[in-house]
């Protein structure tokens, strides 16, 4: 298989939008949390969330219009937005642009989203019932289709290559990141864009995921304070919204246009629970047979990796199980390895985190630092590794692990390394 | 120019985000203002939200100009041309 470089790269999330704006605030160690205002909120357990800051790009927010022309925007769901500003980032970044028609069919586009237009799909049923058919758009089912995001993509920047998209719950952005590097590995590509975006923020998905006992209730009055893996207080994930996108390509076809190469795809892991619909297996066994063929298929030895981004989402449960999982795979070397949650800092973005955060343990690659867990004010276990509690750490990183599991017991692990 | 004809136009341009100018009587919506098929569905569904009224699948595939547009809400607004609007 050919190897698969990583050569650009754009993030929407809630530190801001625009990779340095968000890496900035995320070693400052800022939460973007805060108490849901855009709708009631009364009736709910959890009343906090991670949104998007708004406001011109210029000033590292996010304004929809400035990716996507109005008349558009109207028609779509935002994950769509979201990841048409990744993609564009991330396609600027790597300087490529698919000028002949040769180049334009060997370009693709993988982007996936957990849970697409859920507040759409809401809020154009009561429409339904309260208007009848007649009032529903023909917008409605493209502007909410999961696929639409590499869809409008493709459309955007006349990539014509393979257009998927992938639905795996919060696996979702590193099954597509480890997906289009198989296409690529496989020549069905030489460039791919791949990542996940998702806007769930609505009440009825903090009325679903809290009924099923997965969401943060004790800190409405404290919301950044609400995201605190690994700590004894955590009590569910808040839930966030962004996109992370990257660029992939051949490794050949990065050094024939002499492109920047953030780093090389050298995992992926996947594998399946079988254990339940939301609980992760108590042994954590999916989580390690996942991290061991990512790293198996590396072709190195765990004690090579130097960071790992955890999935570490700060549920009660979840959160000790992938770390005993990481114990049990990295053994005697656990003692020097570093591994945070940055979802301690922009809450669980569902099917964008996997992709998010394979931009930050690239980043990390990049600038060697490891970004903190914050909150983590005291661990509710003891471990060999380092937890990156509240504050970056300054170290040569030169191979990192993201971990990224969901609902259904689907996990998903990538092994990155500098080139 | 009348009411309906400002109203019908400033819809046009929000919903294709085209200038005011290039909407003329004369304009059709695909060929001159870069509608799809969909687009004019929904235009229908936005003229029939603003002058309270139906417009039958069988009328809508007539409108096919800025101008028709307005011949017909001229014609049926308020009133509509079948039943009016749940």
């Amino acid at each position: 298989m050919r190897r698969v470089v990583i050569t650009g790269i754009g993030l929407v999330t809630p530190l801001g939008c625009g990779v340095e704006a968000t890496w900035t605030r995320l070693l400052a160690g800022q939460s973007g949390a805060r108490r849901v205002t855009e709708f009631e909120v009364s009736d709910l357990g959890c009343q906090i969330a991670s949104f998007i800051p708004r406001g011109p790009k210029s000033e590292g927010l996010f304004e929809a219009t400035e990716w996507m022309e109005a008349k558009e925007v109207r028609k779509v769901d935002e994950f769509i937005v979201y990841a048409m500003a990744a993609a564009e980032q991330a396609i600027v970044d790597s300087g490529f642009k698919a000028k002949t028609v040769e180049e334009q069919e060997s370009t693709g586009v993988l982007i996936g989203s957990g849970i697409g237009g859920l507040n759409g799909i809401a809020n154009t049923s009561i429409l339904l019932k309260e208007q009848g058919p007649r009032r529903v758009s023909p917008f409605f089912i493209p502007g909410r289709l999961i696929n639409l995001a590499a869809g409008y993509v493709s459309i955007r920047h006349q990539f014509k290559g393979p257009n998927h998209a992938v639905v795996t719950a919060c696996s979702t952005g590193a099954h597509a990141i480890g997906d289009a590097a198989r296409l690529v590995a496989l020549g069905d590509a030489e460039v791919m864009v791949a990542g996940g975006a998702e806007s769930p923020i609505g009440r009825i998905a903090l009325a679903g995921f809290g009924a099923c006992r997965a969401l943060s209730t004790g800190f409405n009055d404290r919301p950044t304070a609400g995201s605190r893996p690994y700590d004894k207080d955590r009590d569910g994930f808040v839930m966030g919204e962004g996109a992370g996108i990257v660029v992939l390509e051949s490794l050949e076809h990065a050094k024939a246009r002499g492109a920047k190469i953030y780093a090389e795809v050298i995992g992926y892991g996947m594998s399946g629970d079988a254990f339940h619909i939301t609980a992760p297996a108590a042994d954590g066994d999916g989580a390690y047979r996942c991290m061991r063929m990512a790293v198996k298929r590396a072709g190195i030895d765990p004690s090579e990796i130097d960071y790992v981004n955890a999935h570490g989402t700060s549920t009660p449960m979840g959160d000790e199980i992938e770390l005993a999982a990481v114990e049990r795979l990295f053994g005697n070397s656990a003692g020097k390895l570093m591994m945070s949650s940055t979802k301690s800092s922009i809450g669980h973005l569902l099917g964008a985190a996997g992709s998010v955060e394979a931009i930050f343990s690239v980043l990390a690659m990049r600038d060697g630092i490891a970004p903190p867990t914050i909150n983590l004010d005291n661990p509710s276990v003891e471990s060999p590794i380092d937890l990156v509690a509240h504050k970056p750490k300054k170290r040569e990183i030169n191979t990192v692990l993201s971990n990224s599991f969901g609902f259904g017991g689907t996990n998903a692990s990538l092994v990155m390394r500098r080139v | 120019m009348s009411d309906i004809a400002d109203r019908v136009k400033k819809i046009v341009v929000t919903h294709l985000g085209v200038e005011a100018e290039k909407v003329t009587e004369n304009a059709s919506f695909i060929d001159d203002l870069g509608a799809d098929s969909l687009d004019t569905v929904e235009l229908v569904m936005a003229f029939e939200e603003e002058f309270k009224c139906e417009i039958p699948d069988d009328a809508a595939e007539h409108i096919l100009t800025v101008g028709n547009a307005i011949d017909f809400l001229e014609k049926n607004a308020g009133s509509s041309a079948g039943k009016p609007a749940a």
